[in-house]
C-alpha cells in the first residue's frame, strides 16, 4: 500500500478558478423536477465564511457553489431516488480557507419523515444531530445551513 | 482508515492545527461519524463531467496574447491509487499565483504586480496510465497574516476527483529545496515530515525540455484501492 497524498486547504484564492459556468445548476432551473437548495455556511461564532466551496452530488447530478460574503450559496439539484432501504440524499463536500481537509456530510430532505426516520445512516448519528442532516422547508427552496464548530454543528463523516 | 483489512497509513493534517490560526473557528469539535467500511466509500465519486476541459487548458502560458513573465516550468507526473495503479481519465484541476506571487483573485490585496498575461487557471484529464502534465510558470512565494511576517512558499494548488467517494483530494504541491517550507504552518500541520515529503515535487531533467522550461515530477497517490479496475 502506498501512502495517499496528504491534503491542505483549498486557500482563500480559488474563486478566479473552480467555479464554472453554470456550475451551481445540476439541472436547469426551470426544469420541471428542479429543486432550489440554499444555506450558509457558518463558523465557530456564527460568523459566515465567505471563502468556502461545496459541491453537491449524487448519481448524474453534480453542483459546485462558491460561498459569497454572507456565507451564502446555492445549488439546483433534484431529489435523488431512493435507493434500497436508505432515504434520498445528496452528497455534500466542504472545501474551505481553514479547512485542512475537506469535509463530508449529506443532505437529506423533510418531506421524506418516514424513509429518513428508518435511514441507516441517520440511525448511526445520535437522535438530538439528526436535524443537522435534513433540509428544512421554505416555500419553493430548501434550506440547509452548515455550522462548521460549536453549537448545532453539523453532522460530518469520516469517508 | 482500514480497507479490505489492510490498514491504509494516514499522513493528513488534522482540522484543527491552532499555529494555522483560520483552523480555530473552522475545525469541527465533534468526531466525525464513521460508517461500516463497505457502506459508501467505494462507491462512484462525483460525475463532473459538466466541467469542461479544453486541450488548451492545460497550458498556463498560452492563455493570453502575449507570454507570461517568469520563469517557464512544467509540471507533469501520475495519478494512482493507494494500491499504485494509474487512476485513468480523471479530472486535474490546478490554480496558482504568478511569478510574483500575486493571485488573479479579486481578494487578493498583496501589492505585487498582476501579470496581463497570466490567469493562473488550469485543467487536464490523465491519460491512459494516469498520467497528467501542465506548463505554466513557477509562482512566487506571497505574504499573509497568520502571524508576524508569514510568507507561503511557492506552490501550486490541485484538485482531484478520483474514482471513488473517498478519493477526492484537494492539496498543494511544492517545490524542492524552498526554505520558506520550515516555516508554513499550512504544509508543517501534517504531522509526519515524510507526509510532508509527499507534496514537494522533484526537479526532473528528463521532464525538462532543454533551452526552454525546467521539468518538475510530482506523483499523486489518492485513497482507496482498486481505483481502477485491472485490465487483462
Ligand atoms: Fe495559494
Amino acid at each position: 500500500m502506498t501512502t495517499p497524498t496528504p491534503s491542505q486547504t483549498v486557500g482563500p484564492f480559488f474563486g478566479f478558478a473552480m467555479p464554472f459556468a453554470d456550475d451551481s445548476n445540476a439541472l436547469p432551473p426551470h426544469a420541471h423536477d428542479a429543486l432550489r437548495i440554499e444555506g450558509q455556511v457558518l463558523d465557530g461564532e456564527g460568523a459566515p465564511v465567505s471563502d468556502a466551496l461545496l459541491e453537491a452530488w449524487h448519481g448524474e447530478l453534480f453542483a459546485r457553489s462558491r460561498t459569497d460574503e454572507e456565507g451564502a450559496f446555492h445549488f439546483t439539484v433534484r431529489k435523488p431516488a431512493a435507493e434500497h432501504r436508505s432515504a434520498p440524499y445528496l452528497n455534500l463536500t466542504v472545501f474551505a480557507r481553514g479547512l485542512l481537509r475537506h469535509l463530508s456530510t449529506r443532505i437529506y430532505f423533510p418531506d421524506e419523515g418516514d424513509a429518513n426516520r428508518s435511514d441507516p445512516v441517520l440511525q448511526l448519528v445520535e437522535p438530538e444531530r439528526r436535524q443537522t442532516l435534513i433540509a428544512q422547508a421554505g416555500g419553493d427552496t430548501l434550506h440547509f445551513d452548515v455550522r462548521l464548530q460549536g453549537d448545532g454543528e453539523t453532522v460530518f463523516f469520516a469517508v | 482508515m482500514l480497507v479490505k483489512g489492510v490498514t491504509e497509513v494516514d499522513s493528513d493534517p488534522p482540522y484543527l492545527y491552532p499555529d494555522y490560526r483560520s483552523t480555530v473557528l473552522r475545525a469541527p469539535v465533534r468526531e466525525p461519524v464513521r460508517l461500516p467500511e463497505g457502506w459508501f466509500h467505494h462507491l462512484p465519486g462525483p460525475v463532473y463531467g459538466r466541467i469542461p476541459v479544453r486541450p488548451e487548458d492545460a497550458d498556463l502560458t498560452r492563455q493570453h496574447k502575449g507570454e507570461p513573465l517568469g520563469e517557464r516550468i512544467i509540471i507533469t507526473g501520475r495519478i494512482l491509487d493507494s494500491d499504485g495503479r494509474p487512476v485513468r481519465d480523471t479530472l486535474v484541476e490546478v490554480w496558482q499565483a504568478n511569478a510574483s506571487g500575486r493571485y488573479v483573485d479579486v481578494s487578493d490585496d498583496h501589492p505585487a504586480p498582476l501579470d496581463p498575461n497570466f490567469t493562473g487557471a488550469g485543467r487536464c484529464l490523465t491519460d491512459g496510465e494516469g498520467h497528467y502534465r501542465f506548463v505554466t510558470v513557477k509562482p512566487g512565494a506571497y505574504p499573509w497574516r497568520n502571524q508576524e511576517n508569514a510568507w507561503r512558499p511557492a506552490h501550486v494548488h490541485f484538485s482531484l476527483f478520483g474514482p471513488t467517494l473517498s478519493s477526492r483530494l484537494v492539496t498543494q504541491m511544492y517545490f524542492p529545496g524552498d526554505p520558506l517550507m520550515h516555516h508554513d504552518p499550512i504544509l508543517t500541520s501534517i504531522p509526519d515530515p515524510r507526509g510532508r515529503e509527499l507534496l514537494v515535487a522533484k526537479l526532473d531533467l528528463e521532464a525538462t525540455v532543454p533551452e526552454w522550461a525546467l521539468g518538475y515530477r510530482w506523483d499523486i497517490v489518492l485513497r482507496g484501492r482498486g481505483a481502477t479496475p485491472v485490465e487483462t
